[in-house]
């Protein structure tokens, strides 16, 4: 049997890489991709706890977690699509509007 | 530890799994990212898999690998995005303080980790059913009907909200 560790480390890394994707890449479509990388860790820790203690409930999170990250990516991307239209880049360095 | 087919195929998923990630941050094409995370979405599958989460491994394949990467190469290839540029000097630095703040936070999840005890799966009542579109539907009908119906009005303003946005005219 694979201890519920090993889950939680696999899902700590790969929040972490997707922390690092979301910290260095300025191309705003591989932001958005990391931030998918570490919702799906996020899910990988609800899983986890779900199978060590026996409870179906985290399989309901993880299934809303799903959903609003479906919803997330189709508005995300119609907003980049909206920033590439008025400015012709996604790198987010550049859109800097509000802070000016 | 003995060796077991459960502990196997942890390792097949799991390896492949972390260096398809690391390929979605260090590939400079947005296409090879998307690529790297639909193989990704497929190993984390898996892993799903093993922890008798039947259900959501299929939602992860249809909803993750299906729908949302053909939403992200449908916006790569209409945007005809080129590689990433090489950095300007004053960016480098900012680089490493991601590096650094990624790197602490994976210090502060690995004490939390140590914090868990390592108590061993539970032994499920009904191992057939855990897991199951049968159980997990029962309990989104049940305890969670209310977020559950929640989320179906989300995914409306969402869609309407999506069209808006990228709408130049209505």
């Amino acid at each position: 049997m694979v201890p519920v560790t090993w889950y939680l480390w696999l899902a700590a890394l790969l929040f972490t890489i997707g922390l690092s994707g979301v910290l260095l890449k300025r191309n705003a479509l591989i932001v958005m991709m990391s931030v998918e990388l570490m919702l799906n860790a996020a899910n990988l820790t609800f899983l986890a706890f779900a199978r060590q203690s026996g409870n179906i409930g985290g399989h309901a999170i993880a299934f809303f977690v799903i959903a609003v990250a479906a919803a997330e990516a189709a508005v995300g991307l119609a907003v980049v699509i909206a920033i590439y239209r008025t400015r012709g880049s996604v790198n987010v360095d550049e859109v800097r509007a509000l802070h000016e | 530890m003995q060796i077991t087919a459960e502990l196997v195929c942890f390792w097949i998923f799991a390896v492949p799994l972390v260096v398809t990630a690391l390929g979605v941050v260090v590939a400079r094409s947005p296409v090879y990212a998307a690529m790297n995370l639909v193989a990704a979405f497929f190993f984390m599958a898996g892993i799903y898999v093993l922890l008798a989460a039947h259900l959501i491994a299929f939602m992860q394949i249809l909803v993750y690998a299906g729908a949302v990467m053909v939403l992200f190469l449908f916006v790569i290839m209409l945007l005809s995005l080129g590689d990433e540029h090489p950095q300007p000097e004053r960016r480098k630095a900012m680089q490493y303080v991601g590096v650094m703040g990624a790197v602490s936070l994976l210090a502060v999840l690995a004490s939390a980790i140590y914090r868990v005890p390592d108590a061993a799966m539970a032994t499920l009542a009904q191992p057939e059913r855990f897991g199951t579109v049968k159980a997990v539907g029962q309990v989104l009908y049940t305890d969670f009907l209310l977020p559950f119906e929640v989320t179906s009005l989300l995914l409306l303003v969402a869609i309407v909200g999506a069209v808006v946005v990228a709408k130049e005219r209505i």
